[in-house]
């Protein structure tokens, strides 16, 4: 309970508002004692000026009794303490209370203490300094008193009596005192009060601000940690359902917002999975359906057209064509559905289709800790690409950077730039026949992942096949047996062992023969028969120029790919994850990839991370 | 004196073998079979045959290993593929490496027949035109032009101006119908897949036999001549006798599963 934020609020906001009411009250009891306190001296001094003023004249007749009188008359109002005249000596003349007459007053004691302190002569002094406020003994009431010195003036040394000499300045001191019972008992009053306001201030505070945090604070809360955990769970579809216009409702609706695209991330995740399953189903069931229903559709309408003499039995057999023949509908509507589509290309620009791509599994990247680094070159021109592959392309990757990563955390790096390259060791060789037109690729020998050119060469009476880089000027041919440096080999086509040799041509490099093999409507591509001399010649495309590619780099740093694994990846139904994968997004991938003409190669290092580059061409 | 046979059925499917063996000798065919492509190789040696019915995915030697054999050995019999796994790939495939026909899987008693009268009637025509090949008057049939694409010797696509396609049946397809007595035509609109039925021709012998779009794409314009005046695609099969305009989805990436009529050489 003591963690929860809206306990602390409450605790932080309560505490402020008993210190700022304490401090105010502290000030308000003090300002209202004050004023109090100087009330009561105002009407003091303005007694003791009317006991000094109504006795004058009797003290100038030196008519004792009569001042006796007053004093007494005086000193008997209720409130007042006491009324005493001292002469300069300390002994008290007159009082109100008969048992001090004649005492003397120590100097020390507090109605003289104001005038002799440090033994200073007597003067005047302002009323502050005259009034003091004593306890006669501990327990009994406060009192105040208030000193008026008599001052000597020529009336009174020129008097009849000559009581007085003329050099003195005071005479003799009125003592006045006042019981302060009654202010004491309304500044306690006071006190009381302003305690109970501050308090029930305080708690009707707390109370206010508990109900204002629980109804707005604590329900919403509460509200969100359930959604989290629901989603956490796994039940995306949950739903806050709030209405409000603050912080929260906003919160409530992003939160909602937020689940819903996860939930759309992951069908459509799902849904790609589910695509590659079922396009596995398809073509499983659709040959394994279709050989049966040869044997019915054949047979039946076999004998339906020998039953067509025979109403009844022709008939019952049209109908079972019919519906075989419907069974047929279905089987092909299934494979059609699988089938990977034909790209529908239209000008998009790739920044675009990687945004879009990053936006699905954004969620996910940031489930499992990792960065995303963008570099991307906004120049990129409109290129033709079916967006919804490309879009299916750059997520499969993303994705699988994000399960090489794993939930350590790590870093993804996205980059697209634009490049202008020579098609000399990067234009990919996809058909390749002899002058009969005999198929010369290879799918049985892959050289990176692409089926090589298979050719069959003679030397010395020895035969063997030679499988070419079918990219163009990359030179990673394959050759099974050992040959002799610059021997002179003669290729012949595998299947119908027509010469490729050119006749008459040398190798400009190194002089050796040359062979030539054709690619069907982009003309013939020549090389050097040498093991040793790289030499090749494409004129259809070398004609073309400078080429321009969208290259797309993306990078992780997660577990990388073993050496002996890197030719394999792009190999429909490899997969390390198991149960998890199909195996076929990376070969769906090089698929779609090839159907844009572009490339895709991988670059990796166990445990410091994959790199896949894939190129588009331009046009 | 090795044995003549007009038909070898080739599937390792028993009853598909049973049924197609039936069908064909019925119609009057001297059919033999096998069971897998290494036995089918063993009966060359013995026995010679017009036209071979060949499945794709057997064990061992596939249809396309077959037929890359066939070539290899110099065994001047054609083929008409099978295969329960109708794609697309498979169906165009089978026509760039040479076989005449494609029919997926399931067939009726009819379709294998009309595809094998026009087998039939395709080696009979290459026959005559190789004996003709001499007399410069008697053209037995008009090959491809130049820069056209066709698909096997079915259908023809060939490049407009303007980004769509012209699509037509080749003059040895129309050829091998023999006798057209009308012309099913899509309508406007629909969209034609590459290797997959684009029209119906009928003969008068009311076979149908299918024509296969030689490119995907939607048609835009229907040439509804040929349709009252069905002798149009075999007296002027590249020009006035077009079936099709079609907007192709994807011409560059098909182009290159057709072959290239520059480079024809019959």
């Amino acid at each position: 309970m003591f963690r929860k934020i809206g306990f602390k609020l409450i605790l932080v906001v309560s505490v402020t508002a008993v210190v700022i009411i304490g401090i105010f009250s502290f000030y308000n009891i003090r300002s209202h004692s004050d004023a109090l306190l100087n009330e009561v001296e105002r009407h003091a001094n303005q007694l003791s000026e009317t006991v000094k003023h109504s006795t004058r004249y009797d003290m100038l007749l030196n008519q004792r009794e009569r001042i006796h009188t007053i004093i007494n008359t005086i000193g008997s109002q209720p409130g007042i303490h006491s009324v005493r005249v001292l002469n300069k000596v300390g002994e008290i003349i007159y009082s109100s209370q008969k048992d001090d007459i004649g005492k003397m007053v120590d100097k020390n004691a507090e109605s003289c203490y104001a005038c002799h302190a440090e033994n200073k002569p007597l003067e005047r002094l302002p009323i502050k300094e005259r009034t003091r406020i004593f306890r006669p003994d501990p327990g009994s009431a406060r009192i105040m008193g208030i000193i008026t010195p008599i001052y000597n003036e020529a009336s009174c040394y020129e008097a009849a009596c000559h009581a007085h000499e003329e050099n003195q300045t005071v005479l003799g001191v009125l003592d006045v005192t006042i019981s302060l019972n009654e202010v004491d008992k309304q500044i306690m009053q006071g006190e009381i009060d302003t305690v109970v306001f501050a308090f029930s201030a305080v708690i009707a505070f707390s109370l206010l601000l508990g109900f204002v945090v629980k109804r707005w604070v604590d329900k919403p809360v509460k509200e969100l940690l359930n959604a989290t955990h629901q989603v956490g769970t796994g039940n995306l579809n949950y739903l806050i359902e709030d209405k409000r216009n603050d912080e929260f409702g906003m919160l409530s609706k992003s939160f909602n917002n937020m689940t819903q695209k996860l939930s759309e991330a992951r069908m459509q995740l799902f849904q790609s999975d589910k695509m590659a399953s079922l396009g596995r189903l398809a073509a499983g069931v659709a040959h394994e359906i279709n050989n049966p229903l040869t044997g019915v559709l054949t047979y039946s309408s076999f004998l339906l057209k020998k039953t067509q003499n025979n109403p009844e039995m022709n008939e019952d057999l049209k109908v079972i064509v019919r519906e075989t023949k419907r069974s047929r509908e279905i089987v092909k509507s299934l494979l059609d559905f699988a089938r990977q589509s034909v790209p529908k290309k239209n000008p998009v620009n790739i920044n675009e289709i990687i945004d879009k791509s990053i936006a699905v599994v954004e969620n996910q990247l940031s489930l499992n800790h990792i960065n995303l680094n963008k570099e991307i070159d906004s120049s990129l021109p409109e290129s033709k690409v079916d967006s919804n592959q490309m879009q299916q392309v750059f997520i499969n990757l993303l994705v699988n950077a994000a399960d090489a990563i794993g939930t350590k955390g790590g870093t993804i790096n996205i980059k697209t730039a634009l490049l202008r390259l020579s098609p000399y060791g990067i234009t990919h060789i996809k058909k390749a026949s002899c002058p009969k037109r005999h198929d010369l690729m290879d799918n049985e020998v892959k050289i990176d992942g692409m089926p090589s050119i298979k050719l069959k060469f003679n030397s010395n009476g020895t035969t063997g096949f030679i499988n070419l880089d079918p990219v163009y000027g990359r030179n990673h041919h394959l050759i099974n047996t050992t040959l002799n440096k610059n021997e002179n080999l003669n290729y012949v086509c595998p299947q119908c062992d027509i010469s490729l040799t050119v006749q008459g041509k040398k190798c400009p490099e190194c002089g050796a023969s040359v062979y030539t093999f054709e690619v069907p409507s982009q003309g013939s591509v020549e090389g050097c028969v040498s093991k040793d001399c790289s030499w090749q010649k494409w004129d259809a495309v070398d004609s073309g120029g400078l080429k321009e590619y969208i290259e797309i780099k993306i990078s992780d740093n997660g577990c990388g790919i073993p050496k002996e694994n890197l030719s394999k990846i792009f190999e429909p139904f490899y997969s390390t994850k198991g149960q998890k994968g199909t195996g076929l997004g990376l070969a769906v991938i090089w698929g779609i990839i090839d159907n844009h003409n572009g490339t895709i190669t991988v670059e990796s290092e166990v445990n410091n991370g994959t790199t896949f580059t894939i190129r588009l061409p331009l046009k | 004196m090795k044995k003549q046979w007009d038909i070898l059925v080739v599937d390792d499917e028993p009853v598909v073998l049973d049924a197609v063996v039936k069908i064909c000798s019925a119609e009057g065919f001297s059919v033999d079979y096998s069971s897998d492509a290494a036995d089918a190789l063993k009966k060359f040696e013995r026995n010679e045959y017009t036209l071979i019915i060949c499945d794709i995915m057997m064990p061992v030697l596939n249809g396309f290993d077959l037929l890359n054999e066939i070539y290899k050995r110099k065994i001047s019999s054609s083929l008409i593929m099978t295969t329960g796994y109708s794609t697309v790939e498979n169906a165009v495939k089978s026509l760039y490496s040479g076989a005449i026909d494609y029919i997926p899987k399931p067939f009726t008693a009819d379709e294998i027949v009309n595809s094998v009268l026009r087998g039939m009637k395709y080696i009979q025509l290459l026959k005559s035109a190789a004996n003709n090949k001499d007399k410069a008057d008697s053209m037995v049939f008009v090959p491809c032009p130049a820069k056209y694409y066709r698909l096997g010797y079915s259908s023809w696509a060939a490049k407009e101006n303007t980004g769509s396609l012209l699509v037509g049946a080749t003059d040895l397809f129309i050829k091998s119908v023999e006798n057209v007595t009308s012309i099913e035509l899509w309508k406007i609109d629909d969209e034609v897949i590459q290797g997959n039925n684009c029209a119906h021709i009928v003969d008068k012998e009311e076979r149908v036999h299918p024509l296969l779009s030689p490119l995907s794409g939607r048609i835009i314009e229907v040439n509804e001549e040929i349709k009252t005046n069905v002798s149009l695609p075999e007296k002027d099969p590249y020009f006035k006798g077009w079936f099709y305009r079609i907007i192709p989805s994807d011409s560059e990436y098909e182009l290159k599963n057709l072959i290239n009529c520059s480079s024809d050489r019959y």
